[in-house]
């Protein structure tokens, strides 16, 4: 139970941050990415704020614990293996940000505003996520099926 | 100032936050990683709705108090295509790469592995690409 009043508190904090950094205002994003334009540089300082932060906070209170507060271990650190699948999905999800001037967390957050545009866009972005899912799942049956098959084909030689 | 400092204090909330979600939750604050992983229900499912619903009440109150820190304006290129066309290309491609802003721009990032630095760097370039184009070819519409 206190494990799931710290991640609500968590989020309505990164919510916060997130609204009060200017990140819920898409226009303002767009203006952000403009590097050759009418470039608003603010929302660095939201992100260089958020990385300065993070980055420090987390050395400082992770080294002294052997394990976090109300799980068995922290995480493990990330592999540092490069593949298509990382630059061909972080690639696409920088066209979406672009085009919409949302990316995940200022969309969440603007959903209660009940604005169309970021409606569409979050019920949208849960489409894209179901459709990988989806399509995940008919690879992992594909190679499952293609296994079988090399299985069974010298068996049946034999 | 306040073009600063209201970015630079929400850019911290946003880090204190993640930290807080490592050290108490041992869980990583990626936006993309934790409503996508409810696709799937286990075990991760209950603090993933708590987070959820933390985030998604901050924003209905800060809707209700100040509603001007949502943005409403026209942004380029906007249609409902295009909305459509970058909530798919957000979600696919953040499932797809593992991460958004959040999960490799924060959490990534700050622990210094080299995936999230290489994501990071390549969806800023595809971003701006992509403001680049349409700042363009709006332009050149009118």
């Amino acid at each position: 139970m206190r494990a799931l009043i710290t991640a609500a508190v968590s989020g309505a904090v990164f919510s916060l941050g997130l609204a009060l950094g200017g990140m819920t205002d898409p226009t303002k994003v767009q203006g952000f990415l403009d590097l050759t334009g009418d470039w608003d540089p603010s929302l660095a300082f939201v992100m260089g704020g958020g990385l300065g932060s993070f980055a420090l906070l987390q050395r400082l209170l992770t080294r002294r614990r052997d394990r976090p507060v109300f799980a068995p271990a922290f995480p493990a650190c990330p592999s540092s293996r490069l593949d298509r699948r990382l630059l061909g999905g972080s690639a696409m999800f920088g066209v979406g940000w672009g085009l919409g001037g949302f990316c995940p967390g200022p969309a969440l957050t603007s959903v209660a505003s009940g604005g169309s545009t970021v409606l569409l866009f979050t019920l949208s972005m849960v489409g894209g996520m179901v459709l990988f899912r989806g399509l995940e799942a008919l690879r992992a049956r594909a190679v499952a099926q293609a296994a079988e098959g090399a299985e069974a084909l010298p068996a049946a030689e034999s | 100032m306040t073009s600063v400092l209201l970015p630079l204090l929400g850019g911290i909330l946003i880090g204190v936050s993640s930290v807080m979600l490592l050290v108490f939750n041992g869980r990583i604050a990626g936006i993309s990683g934790i409503l996508g992983g409810l696709l799937r229900p286990s075990g991760e499912t209950p603090w993933r709705l708590a987070f959820l619903g933390g985030l998604l009440g901050m924003g209905a109150l800060l809707f209700a108090l100040q509603p001007g820190l949502f943005g409403t304006g026209p942004t380029l290129g906007s249609g409902p295509v295009l909305t459509v066309a970058a909530g798919l290309l957000v979600g696919f491609g953040t499932r797809l790469g593992n991460g958004c802003t959040s999960g490799h721009g924060i959490c990534g990032m700050g622990r210094g592995s080299k995936r999230s630095i290489v994501a990071t760097m390549t969806f800023m370039a595809t971003a701006v690409l992509t403001v680049f184009v349409l700042r363009t070819l709006t332009v050149g519409a009118a």
